[in-house]
């Protein structure tokens, strides 16, 4: 699953390194488009529902808080 | 008399010297401080004898960014915004265009100044040293000599060749939209706006200029919060802002996140949006939210100063009813003209063009562009008048008001019959699975196709539009989209739509 949230991100933005990076937001990987973006491909892919107030930075900061969250959000692994 | 935006600054700078003015996440000025570094901008460009001269300012969206800007306005210059984030080939075209005697960077972007190879400043530095009293009176006279059919700003849209064209707004046209929003939403030093809108974007004039005009605050805050909508919530209510004015998109995320009963936002009390249209369904989860605020739709193109109409919510809007566009906005005066140049009757479909004060002056270095847009008024055979012709197709319904129905361009023959696909993207906006939606006509083919993010199968969406619209507006093909491709003002990228009609996928 990691590798899919990475290959995800990817697709996103192909010209950032992410292992680079500890906080994906904080590093300006993401724009808002992006995120709106990586939540949709999420919910598709994992057929989950991602609560509203779950979508903050802290969540989108690497791929294990994100792999965490599409878990919190009823992704099976 | 009050004919220069800096007068507004001067006189609230007196008013409320210590009062907030621009506020962003490094530093917040007060009046005072915002009058004190824009006359400094000004005295170092008064000191280059630039006057009546374009600036580029190429620096982050900030607080500084806007006493840059108003730098600029008061050495009698005027100034466009280069967004940082920007290719540089869109850049390269937009300064070809405008060919700036000076760029204003920050250090934080001297760097990608000094690609372009013209003469730049930083901020910074300039600020750095205190003009000496025989340079601000140079501030005020060249100040004096400014007069309001003067260009305060150049902001570049998107032309339909790739070629960005700049629209050229005077003095006089931000006043005069400026006293009108005053009036209308009754804006005062009390009120806290918070901006959404790219400073590139126009819809940003509203968030500077009333700021200054009525000694209010405007928070400029990281563009990162519009990732995060219930963060977007918290900031307004622990800065307690009462006056947004944001695109759609942004509100219809909130929306349809269920967010808005998830935080307290009760000190709102002025929602407006313009830039696309706004669908009802989402307004009516925002009115039920907060049900004493006032929420208006406007509506209008740069080139008559950010608004020419406007529509306060007054009545019950149905979910599949398009939101109006309501009235002209005082002292612009809005004409629909049939195919034949004549004024429309109710519910007869035409070209909204308008004419007044807020009018741009034409396109930046653009004779032709500036000709076939900026027209005679047709119905005025006696004397020089000039009208713009929006390109935007619109009616007046029974109640009067004014009724977008789409682009000029969006305006399609199928079948035979003459369609706005603006009308069916109303009816498939009406549906509570659809986050978006964007519909296009492929001419070759004659085939109506319909783009769509929601959790519902074409089928289903087929039969959804079908009571409501008739058969020949149903669309043929459905693009069901994981994400809907968004351009740089954050509104759905059409042209990248027609090229997945075009390449078959």
């Amino acid at each position: 699953m990691n590798e899919e949230i990475m290959a995800m991100l990817k697709e996103l933005r192909p010209e950032f390194d992410y292992s680079d990076s500890e906080d994906f937001v904080m590093d300006g990987f993401l724009d808002s488009f992006d995120i709106i973006s990586l939540v949709s491909l999420l919910e598709e892919k994992y057929n989950i529902k991602i609560d509203g107030l779950d979508i903050v930075p802290e969540n989108f900061a690497s791929v294990e808080t994100i792999l965490s969250l599409v878990l919190r959000s009823g992704g099976n692994k | 008399m009050l004919h220069i935006v800096t007068q507004y600054l001067r006189k609230s700078a007196e008013l409320y010297p210590d009062h907030l003015a621009f506020v962003d996440n490094k530093v917040s000025l007060s009046y005072r401080a915002t009058l004190g570094e824009a006359e400094i901008i000004a005295s170092n460009l008064v000191a280059r004898c630039l006057f009546k001269k374009p600036i580029a300012v190429m620096m982050d969206k900030s607080a500084r960014a806007v006493t840059a800007f108003l730098g600029v306005a008061m050495s009698g210059n005027y100034y466009t915004v280069i967004d940082t984030k920007m290719p540089q080939s869109r850049v390269e075209k937009i300064l070809e265009t405008f060919d700036p005697s000076l760029i204003l960077t920050d250090s934080k972007n001297s760097k990608m100044a000094q690609k372009y190879e013209r003469k730049y400043v930083i901020y910074e530095e300039l600020v750095e040293v205190t003009p000496k009293e025989e340079e601000m009176k140079a501030v005020k006279k060249a100040e004096s000599r400014i007069i309001d059919t003067d260009i305060l700003y150049v902001l570049f849209t998107s032309g339909s060749t790739g070629i960005p064209k700049g629209v050229i707004i005077t003095h006089r046209s931000v006043i005069d939209y400026t006293e009108w929003l005053a009036e209308t939403f009754n804006l005062n030093h009390n009120t806290v706006i918070c901006s959404q809108a790219p400073f590139y974007f126009d819809n940003s004039v509203l968030d500077i200029y009333s700021t200054i005009r009525n000694g209010s605050t405007l928070h400029v805050i990281p563009q990162m919060l519009y990732s995060f909508p219930i963060r977007l919530l918290e900031y307004i209510r622990d800065n307690k802002i009462n006056t947004i004015f944001w695109v759609p998109t942004v509100l219809c995320r909130i929306a349809d996140l269920n967010l808005l009963d998830k935080c307290d936002i009760d000190c709102l009390t002025n929602v407006l949006f313009a830039g696309e249209v706004m669908p009802a369904r989402q307004l009516n989860a925002w009115i039920k939210r907060l049900p004493k605020a006032t929420f208006a739709n406007l509506y209008g193109p740069t080139e008559i100063t950010v608004d020419c109409t406007y529509y306060i919510v007054d009545r019950d809007i149905r979910d599949d009813e398009p939101v109006p566009i309501g009235y002209a906005c005082m002292n612009s005066d809005v004409m629909v003209l049939n195919e034949k140049d004549e004024l429309v009757r109710v519910n007869e479909k035409g070209e909204l063009c308008v004419r007044g004060s807020s009018l741009s002056l034409g396109y930046y270095n653009n004779p032709e562009k500036t000709a076939a847009a900026f027209v005679q008024n047709p119905l005025n055979k006696i004397y020089h008048e000039i009208i713009y012709r929006t390109g935007d197709i619109v009616h007046y319904n029974e109640r009067d008001e004014i009724i977008f129905d789409g682009r000029k361009d969006s305006q399609i023959k199928h079948t035979g019959h003459r369609i706005e696909l603006g009308e069916i993207e109303t009816a498939v906006f009406s549906n509570a699975a659809i986050q978006s939606a964007c519909c296009l006509h492929e001419a070759g083919k004659d085939q109506l196709h319909l783009f769509f993010v929601g959790d519902i199968q074409d089928d289903d969406l087929r039969k959804f539009i079908n009571t409501l619209v008739p058969e020949y507006m149903v669309p043929n093909i459905y693009h069901k989209m994981d994400m809907m491709p968004m351009n740089m003002n954050g509104k759905i990228d059409r042209v990248k739509l027609k090229g997945i009609i075009l390449g078959g996928n």
